[in-house]
């Protein structure tokens, strides 16, 4: 499973990102995106803001839960009080582990497409899930069991791994979050610290990054 | 901090080598964010800091409204970031961010009011003007900020509550409720901004020093608002 996980602003303007790998079940916590969807990932991430508005003056919880799909990456949100958005990208990995060392899921198909027509298609897809979002559980719900018929014989236990919809998944998720919001909080003490100023204190990133290695 | 700064923009790698930790190897990350109860500050260590802030905002200024928008602006960035802390330091089951006004004018009348000042403020008013519903008043019969400042005759517009109401706007700003909020006091003239209903004379005797907050919200505050309302 690989994880990019940004801080977006209150004018939808990044404070900081980090990507990583999971590091349960031996994982070297190292995320496998490829060059392209690196970049890609920066696109799925902002189209996904969209969402997140839809959904703020809904529900008064800081954790707003998996929000948004775009093929196989699924992004969870948590929103301070102060309109500060965290947003994870997961990104489960290929069904069966032969073709995880062929290449990559669906998205490679897409970063194979120019830039241009990526970014066009981004937008139908995030309007269509933004709409039918009750349906795009039963949807996952659907792609997560045949995920786990097919991956079930070589992994049982990678559940946060291998099920991005599972509530373990969306547990331990809650948890990095929460740990995450008390670094922030504590950032955002420094007098020197004003809004939507970038976070670049290499002790907070490393407490990401330990967050990341603990829960995910 | 200029060097710091420069070496920060050029590349990250290079800036972390020459950034300076605290002797002891703690840094803000390091400390709890939870607070005892008991660890208040010092009264008469505020008065003097806040009176100092108020004659610096006073020698660069030329009015009194000028003043108060410099104490105002001194109040904004803490309670943008108050709301942060007080909602974290809330026990997770009631960690919702503020949703309409009223959660939020409550969320500052009880936890704004009790962190800053050791009480709630007394209270919570809506304009009875039909011609600005956007208008709330959270009412202080004795803001603590205005304890030790005595305002001279010629200037008795000035109400140095406003770095409290700057305060106010951090907050309602920073949970996306855009407002303007003005400190007025209320303890001679009895009801001059057409709102105070209930009895503001007899009050304004035993309360000389009461203020108003005026929080006035932007028209896009309330247009969500009447959204949200008619769709629960």
């Amino acid at each position: 499973m690989s994880y990019y996980f940004a801080i977006i602003g209150t004018q939808d303007n990044p404070l900081f990102e980090y990507d990583f790998g999971t590091s349960k079940q031996g994982g070297d916590g190292m995320a496998r995106f490829t060059e392209q969807a690196r970049q890609l990932n920066q696109f799925i991430i902002h189209s996904s803001l969209d969402i997140v508005e839809e959904v703020q003056w809904t529900n008064g919880q800081m954790y707003l839960k998996l929000i948004d799909r775009f093929f196989t990456s699924y992004i969870s949100c948590f929103l301070t009080a102060s309109n500060i958005k965290f947003l994870l990208l997961h990104q489960p990995p290929t069904t069966t582990s032969s073709s995880s060392s062929a290449g990559l899921p669906p998205s490679s198909s897409s970063s194979a497409l120019t830039s241009s027509s990526t970014s066009t298609l981004v937008q139908p897809s995030h309007s269509s899930s933004s709409s039918v979002l009750p349906s795009l559980s039963t949807l996952t719900g659907g792609s997560n069991a045949s995920t786990t018929t097919l991956g079930g014989a070589t992994r049982t236990s990678t559940s946060i791994a291998a099920n991005p919809t599972s509530p373990q998944t969306e547990e331990a998720i809650r948890n990095f979050f929460a740990e995450v919001y008390e670094n922030y909080v504590k950032a955002i003490m420094s007098p020197f610290y004003k809004t939507n100023m970038e976070i670049r204190s290499p002790v907070f990133r490393a407490r990401v990054a330990a967050a990341g290695r603990k829960y995910l | 901090m200029s060097n710091a700064g420069g070496s920060g923009g050029g590349s990250g790698r290079a800036g972390e080598s020459r950034l300076r930790y605290p002797s002891n190897g703690k840094t803000i990350y390091h400390r709890p964010l939870n607070r005892t109860k008991t660890a208040e500050l010092s009264k008469a260590a505020f008065a003097y800091l806040f009176a100092e802030m108020v004659s610096y905002a006073q020698r660069r200024v030329t009015g009194i409204q000028e003043l108060e928008k410099r104490l105002n602006l001194q109040g904004h960035p803490i309670g943008l970031k108050l709301l942060d802390l007080l909602l974290f330091r809330e026990p997770p089951r009631s960690q919702l961010r503020p949703l309409n006004i009223i959660a939020l004018l409550h969320f500052i009348k009880i936890n704004v009011w009790t962190h800053l000042f050791g009480r709630q403020a007394d209270r919570l008013e809506k304009s009875s003007n039909p011609e600005t519903p956007d208008e709330f008043m959270i009412i202080d019969n004795e803001p603590l900020v205005n304890a030790y400042i005595s305002v001279p005759k010629e200037m008795s517009q000035l109400n140095c509550a406003a770095f409290a109401a700057g305060i106010i706007e951090g907050v309602c700003d920073g949970a996306g409720f855009p407002a303007r909020v003005t400190a007025h006091t209320v303890g001679d003239t009895s009801g001059s901004n057409g709102s105070g209903g209930t009895g503001g004379a007899a009050d304004g005797e035993m309360w000389p020093g009461r203020t108003v907050f005026l929080v006035k919200f932007q028209p896009e505050v309330l247009e969500r608002e009447a959204l949200i309302g008619a769709k629960s």
